[in-house]
């Protein structure tokens, strides 16, 4: 009898989960419900848009995923976003599926063109546009996508490391977090040709474990005082990196790509020098727009062009208009 | 009990009417209900239909495309594992062997500049040395194999890395594609087929379930491997070499680890050096919900290949179900547990009820 109370009981759990978070997705659906509860004109569209990145659940991708979101609401389709915890067999495979579901448009990160070259040929062969946002800039009109919404690496990184020279630092680290991501790579080596400098990749275990990433750092700015500029790429490590500086009693500058909330409060207390701004939030919200406008009216945006988000800079001299928006988790 | 020799036999004797509950005849719906495999048959039939119900695309053969494509390429090193796991050992370096096949196979190919079978290979022949290395300091040391799998497995997530980024300079392998016989082996090992795009290694996946269900059920070996992970002490002293069972165990594990690598760097035309990190533990929960238990000796090869389905299905049903993916893992977790309970409970009333 107890064994089959377990039973029941567990069987209960899923599906009160499933019924708790199938509200939940209604919610993130947008759609015609989001566009009812904002007593807006915009009618609901019978249109889903797959939304496809790498992301392993970290702050970046979180505001490219609000970004996404509102723009389904705004828009009145459905967004469905998924992360493939940067594993590009997932991502082939979630892109796969988009295509099995015959969403009207698919929007995807591309940090390697090789492994999603496939997917997306059977994506345009189905006739389903695609748009590629953040990476793969250089390969997104071979694979077939029809605008590229990000930041070009190279003179994001090249005006990142320009900039810390003319800071007066003379030995740079370029903290590598992720494996496998050709865009932190075209930073590292804009940096490294902006900079002038010394300039060395530390690579680190990552988002996935802070920690560890902070020992990383510490460690290396420990055995090596002649360390003078540290440039993360992710601001997460941004926050590791600066407590790093502070436990190994450095006097390092540390300077990041991209925002979150504590970036933009420790760039206003000064102890981050600036950040390099892509605006993610816009790499979720525009590659919704301009599959809506493709499929309702045909548009195609960017001439062969990719459409540029940043970069931006963030320092102390604007970080308090944009802290509030950070926090919130739309910067 | 009575002697039947003393007694008077009674008119109609009922069938279970015996000497000794061991000689029982038991109805063929028991034996069936007996199998390791049933809970993970009965819980994978539960989820798929539960999605099939509640999406539209699941049940659809375009669909099954996509849930048997994650399936397959779990499945590979998951029945292998469930047979090291039957044999008493656990392995968990397979997850990252997957990754290091490919970049093996990769660097031999693009920076070497081997064609693409001699890769292939070789790589399988360095997965074989790798799985004897485990096997063979496990047989030696007598350490817990968790122990010293897990050391295999920081050794070569470090190798990984640090001699794919020494190579070519960037933390991936690319260019896979220009390789010299890249498009047989493609089409052999990770292409597809149908106007549905069946993955081939599904295909492969059903082939090395067979044969790994054929070896445990109907060869000695097979026999042997019940034995060593049953009780290792007693098939050694009934003339069973259990050392070199358990050493063929790692090295079969190690090779089919290697071949879904491969596989997976050959459909992508590209490696990552991170690929396979984490999906050790995929594997043994395959073999678990399938029905070996974490002691060895019990457990079926059919039951891991039916873990690696339902993984398969959580994972692709969740993704046609449009529910907030953040909760993934969440979801996952809940039907992993679901299908061990289920698993747990229909085995133990099978057993309880031996007549």
């Amino acid at each position: 009898m107890r064994r089959v109370l377990q039973i029941v009981l567990a069987a209960l759990l899923v599906l009160g989960m499933a019924a708790f978070t199938a509200g939940c997705g209604d919610d993130d659906d947008g759609g015609d419900g989001g566009g009812q509860e904002d007593v807006s004109l915009t009618q609901g569209r019978d249109l889903t848009i797959a939304v496809i990145t790498h992301g392993q659940g970290d702050t970046f991708w979180a505001v490219a995923k609000k970004g996404a979101e509102q723009a389904g609401k705004d828009m009145g389709v459905t967004v469905k976003y998924s992360e493939s915890d940067n594993d590009p067999q997932k991502q082939a495979q979630l892109i796969d599926s988009a295509v099995t579901e015959k969403v009207n448009g698919i929007a995807t990160s591309v940090p390697s063109a090789d492994a999603l070259r496939d997917s997306l040929k059977k994506a345009v062969d189905a006739g389903i546009p695609v748009v590629t946002l953040n990476s793969g800039q250089a390969d997104s009109a071979e694979l077939g996508a029809f605008a590229h919404v990000g930041q070009d690496e190279e003179v994001a990184g090249e005006a990142a490391g320009k900039r810390l020279a003319e800071g007066g630092s003379q030995k740079l680290i370029c903290v590598v977090h992720e494996q496998g991501n050709i865009g932190l790579e075209q930073r590292c080596a804009g940096a490294k040709k902006g900079f002038g400098g010394e300039v060395e990749n530390l690579q680190v275990k990552g988002i996935t474990d802070i920690s560890t990433t902070l020992t990383e750092i510490q460690s290396k700015l420990e055995s090596d005082d002649s360390i003078d500029a540290v440039l993360s790429l992710n601001p997460d490590i941004a926050v590791a990196a600066r407590d790093a500086v502070r436990g190994a009693g450095s006097e390092a500058k540390v300077a990041t790509f991209d925002l979150s909330g504590d970036v933009v409060k420790a760039v206003k207390d000064g102890e981050i020098e600036f950040a390099v701004d892509q605006q993610q939030y816009l790499q979720g919200y525009l590659p919704v727009v301009f599959l809506t406008l493709y499929n309702t009216n045909n548009n195609t945006v960017g001439g062969g062009l990719p459409v540029l988000t940043g970069p931006g800079f963030v320092d102390k001299t604007n970080a308090a208009q944009v802290e509030k928006l950070a926090e919130e988790g739309t910067r | 009990m009575t002697n039947p020799a003393t007694t008077a036999t009674p008119p109609t004797p009922p069938p279970t009417s015996v000497v000794d509950e061991r000689m029982a005849r038991v109805s063929l719906l028991t034996k069936l209900l007996r199998r390791p495999e049933l809970g993970a048959l009965l819980a994978a039939a539960a989820i798929g239909l539960f999605f099939a119900v509640t999406t539209d695309e699941f049940g659809t053969l375009d669909g099954a495309a996509n849930w048997t494509d994650v399936a397959s390429t779990l499945g590979i090193p998951a029945v292998a594992v469930a047979l090291l796991m039957i044999g008493g050992e656990f392995d968990l370096s397979a997850g990252v062997m997957t990754g290091t096949a490919g970049l093996f196979m990769g660097i031999l190919a693009t920076e070497v500049g081997m064609d693409m079978w001699p890769a292939i290979l070789l790589t399988l022949v360095a997965a074989a040395a790798v799985g004897f290395i485990n096997g063979y300091m496990v047989v030696r040391t007598k350490l817990p194999s968790f122990i010293v799998t897990l050391a295999t497995f920081f050794v070569l997530q470090g190798v990984n890395l640090g001699v794919t980024k020494s190579i070519t300079g960037t933390v991936r392998v690319d260019g896979l594609a220009d390789v010299n016989g890249y498009d047989s082996a493609f089409n052999l090992l990770g292409g597809s087929f149908s106007s549905y795009d069946y993955r081939v290694s599904v295909l492969w996946w059903v082939g090395i379930t067979i044969l790994a269900t054929w070896v445990l059920a109907r060869t000695r070996a097979g026999n042997w491997i019940f034995g060593v992970g049953g009780d290792a002490v007693a098939a050694r002293n009934i003339g069973v070499p259990v050392s070199r069972v358990k050493i063929a165990l790692f090295m079969t594990t190690a090779v089919c680890a290697a071949l879904a690598g491969i596989m997976v760097a050959l459909r992508l035309a590209s490696v990552q050096a991170s690929q396979g990190v984490g999906d050790e533990f995929n594997y043994i929960i395959a073999a678990v919900v399938g029905g070996c238990l974490l002691t060895g000796g019990f457990g079926s090869a059919v039951g891991a290949a039916l873990g690696a389905l339902i993984i398969g299905m959580a994972f692709i049903g969740i993704q046609f179900s449009g529910w907030n993916t953040d909760w993934r893992y969440l979801f996952l977790g809940v039907i992993l547990l679901i299908a061990v309970l289920v698993n747990n409970f229909v085995r133990r009333s099978a057993e309880g009820a031996r007549k």
